[in-house]
């Protein structure tokens, strides 16, 4: 058996990371855009855990309880402008938001 | 005391024709007989009072009397100066001046003394036309221009006296202007001049320009200084240039047309105009000019070949005309042709006795012919007269005498003129000019053949004259009569004037001339010391010769005289023209003279079309219009064109490269750049998302690597 090192921590941080994001990327509703969104930081949180253990200290969690909040403050926001949003396009469609433009 | 008021003689006629100007409208044709008859009575009459004051002035030297009354042209000042050929500069001087020499005293006598007759004779013969008073008074205008012309002592004055006849000859042919065949004769005779006038003038301005004076005293001072040799080139041009305008004058080949077309006009005015003065200008002008014509034989060969030519040509066309006026007509071409024949053989004097002589003969024949023309109410077709000798009595015994005299028969008057020309063109320098005393001897058997076939178509025969027209014949009244009787006589007295050695006489009118011709004997004689000049009469014997010759062609007129008698003198109703009857080809040829109207109307006038082609004047008319039209128009039109082509391709730069490139252009270009800089701004979430992403990896790559 081989092990488990810091290493692997991080790819799998890696792995989430690039999951999270293809989501962003590719997928067509904005709701899940956002989850990928959150994916992504989670992956990060595991990132600087694994950093946290391995220096054997505690400011990568300390960093990790900061992300959180704010993950948790930014997927209100997303969800509040999406309602909005919404309101007043009745889609979810990521690629019919595009008012913003040129 | 006359010679020095010699300027007044043309002013009698002036005085008349200005009067018949002013005033001739209102006048009676009593008034108008009296002025414009008595004009030109009182010039003979101060003519004849003149010369023989000229015969006290010179002596019978024939010093020649010269009056100028001013100065007309060019002054002191040198303004009208010019340079001379040999470059010395000298004054241009025209002066209305006069000069009375043996040679203008004889032609001041005769066209005085034949215009009287003529005057005299129209008071009866237009006294039942319309425009009396205009016909006397262009009739006198005439008189003033041909007085004019034979006093004047330079070239200018002379041609103001020549285009002077020219004018009345077309008024006075185109006199029925309501007929179109008398103006268009009016109009063919002034052109034809004109052509005549151009030569006359470039004559003159060449002498000029090589001796520096128009005078005549001047020219022949110069010309006989011995200074110029024999052979001239300049003094022939000059020549020949005159001789062209004699030639429009007087009628010879190439510019007779307008002749026989200008019997339209009234019959005096043939007579006086057409054959016993305005004719006759040309003949006095190379006359005149003697003294440079001998300096050049080229010159004089010409003068004599187309003398000569002329002579037979015009007789031929005589023979087979029917009306009577044209058959004179072509008679004075014919008879002018001998005038020039003389001239151009060096026998100057026989040329101007010629003229002389013709004048009264010719003058009679016309207006004997306008008598009988009278009598047979207006016909003039010899097809439709006969038999008027017992009718007319006197017009027919006046026109048969000048019939002999025209004909050569000896005691008349042509006999010795005639004569002495076919004599002096016989021995004329050696005999150099033997073949055209062949053609004059022709011309002499044709002459008495058509003159004979005149009067006795006219005369003799039976009557061919409708019966109202034979009812009406009259004799003329006495003012027609007597000129005729008149000029008989003058047409048999005239003749004994010029009476040459061979036939015992002294040739008084050779005599008298003698001092205007026989200086150019110097000249000849230094070229050619062996042979006799011209006009000298050293010979006090004979040749035999002359004597065979006369004989001949006094055989001529009489074989002429009877084989017209043989042909005509019995003629009835229908009868044959000998010449037709022989020869048909031949006769359709001499009646349409030649075809030489046709002719010229294909070559110089261009009023027929060769083939396609329009030659002469209305082709260079119609060459000109194609030009105009084509290349002058089509280049205007090209013009166009390219303004319009210029046009397109500056809408093309304009529209391609302007608009399309330089405006355009940037824009596109700007256009072109925004397409990728619209991809920041697409709106598209997920793909900022993938930029960003898409830039962190680069980062990242970059970190790694380096």
């Amino acid at each position: 058996m081989v092990p488990i090192t810091t290493l692997h921590y991080l790819v799998v941080a890696a792995a989430l990371f690039v999951l999270g994001t293809i989501g962003v990327l590719t997928r067509r509703n904005v709701v899940i855009v956002l989850m990928s969104i959150e994916l992504i930081l989670n992956a990060v949180n595991l990132n600087l855990v694994a950093f946290s253990r391995m220096w054997g200290n505690l400011h990568g969690q300390i960093f990790a309880i900061f992300i959180v909040v704010d993950a948790a403050a930014e997927a209100a926001v997303g969800l509040g402008i999406l309602i909005a949003f919404f309101r007043n396009r009745e889609t979810t469609n990521v690629d019919e938001i595009d008012l913003l433009k040129w | 005391m006359f010679l020095n008021h010699i300027y007044l003689i043309p002013l009698f006629p002036a005085f008349g024709a200005a009067m018949m100007f002013f005033f001739g409208r209102r006048l009676q044709k009593a008034t108008v007989n009296a002025v414009c008859v008595g004009a030109v009575v009182v010039a003979f009459l101060f003519a004849c009072f003149t010369v023989v004051d000229y015969n006290h002035f010179a002596h019978g030297t024939g010093q020649p009397f010269e009056k100028i009354v001013y100065t007309w042209l060019g002054s002191g000042d040198g303004h009208l100066n010019f340079i001379k050929r040999d470059g010395t500069p000298s004054a241009f001087n025209a002066d209305a001046g006069f000069l009375l020499d043996p040679l203008s005293a004889i032609w001041l006598l005769f066209v005085t003394g034949v215009g009287m007759l003529i005057h005299i004779y129209s008071t009866g013969y237009m006294a039942h036309e319309g425009g009396y008073y205009r016909f006397f008074g262009y009739l006198n205008l005439f008189m003033f221009s041909m007085l004019t012309l034979i006093l004047a002592n330079n070239y200018i004055l002379m041609f103001v006296g020549w285009e002077g006849v020219g004018l009345c000859s077309y008024l006075l042919i185109g006199f029925y202007f309501h007929r179109k065949s008398a103006s268009d004769a009016a109009n063919k005779a002034f052109i034809v001049n004109r052509i005549g006038d151009a030569g006359f003038l470039l004559g003159a301005f060449t002498l000029v320009w090589y001796l520096g004076s128009f005078r005549f005293t001047d020219i022949n001072l110069l010309v006989r200084s011995g200074h110029y040799l024999i052979g001239d080139h300049i003094l022939t041009a000059a020549a020949l240039l005159l001789f062209l305008g004699a030639c429009g004058k007087s009628a010879q080949l190439p510019l007779y047309i307008w002749l026989p077309d200008a019997m339209e006009g009234p019959t005096p005015v043939s007579a006086l105009i057409h054959a016993a003065t305005m004719v006759t200008a040309g003949v006095y002008m190379v006359a005149r000019s003697n003294a440079v014509f001998v300096l050049a034989p080229t010159a004089m060969k010409t003068v004599a070949i187309v003398g000569a030519l002329t002579a037979i040509f015009a007789a031929s066309i005589g023979l087979v005309q029917n009306d009577i006026k044209r058959v004179l007509a072509y008679s004075t071409v014919s008879q002018l042709g001998y005038m020039f024949l003389a001239l151009g053989v060096g026998a100057f004097a026989a040329g101007v006795f010629h003229v002389f002589t013709h004048a009264f003969f010719k003058a009679l024949l016309f207006l004997g012919s306008g008598s009988v023309i009278h009598a047979m109410s207006g016909e003039q077709d010899m097809r439709h007269m006969g038999d008027l000798r017992g009718r007319i009595p006197i017009t027919y015994k006046t026109m048969f005498i000048g019939m002999l005299a025209i004909a050569g028969i000896p005691g008349f008057a042509g006999f010795f003129s005639k004569d002495e020309i076919l004599w002096q063109a016989w021995t004329s320098e050696g005999g150099a000019y033997r073949a055209l005393w062949f053609v004059g001897f022709a011309t002499a058997l044709m002459t008495a053949f058509y003159m004979g076939r005149l009067i006795f178509l006219t005369f003799f025969g039976k009557p061919r004259m409708s019966p109202e027209a034979e009812h009406h014949v009259h004799e003329s009244p006495k003012s027609m009569t007597v000129p005729l009787v008149v000029l008989a006589i003058c047409s048999v007295g005239a003749g004994w004037l010029g009476l040459p050695h061979s036939l015992g006489g002294t040739n008084r009118f050779e005599k008298f001339l003698d001092p205007v011709f026989a200086k150019e004997a110097h000249v000849m004689q230094a070229e050619e010391p062996k042979q006799l000049a011209a006009g000298q009469k050293e010979e006090e014997r004979t040749d035999p010769m002359e004597y065979g010759l006369m004989g001949l062609s006094v055989l001529a007129a009489v074989v002429g005289l009877g084989a017209a008698y043989r042909s005509y003198a019995s003629a009835g109703k229908d009868y044959p023209e000998p010449i037709a009857v022989a020869a048909p080809p031949l006769y359709t040829v001499l009646y349409n003279k030649w075809f030489v109207d046709e002719g010229y109307d294909y070559i110089f006038t261009g009023r027929r079309k060769v083939g396609d082609v329009r030659l002469g004047v209305l082709g260079a008319g119609e060459a000109s219009a194609w030009f105009d039209s084509k290349i002058v128009d089509g280049a205007v039109n090209d013009v166009g064109w390219v303004t319009r082509a210029v046009g397109t391709l500056s809408t093309w730069w304009d529209k391609w490269i302007i608009d399309g490139l330089c405006v355009n252009g940037p824009a596109n270009f700007a256009r072109m750049l925004s397409y990728p800089a619209r991809l920041f701004e697409w709106g598209l979430m997920q793909w900022y998302a993938l930029v960003m992403v898409a830039g962190l990896i680069g980062f990242t790559v970059y970190y790694v690597w380096k």
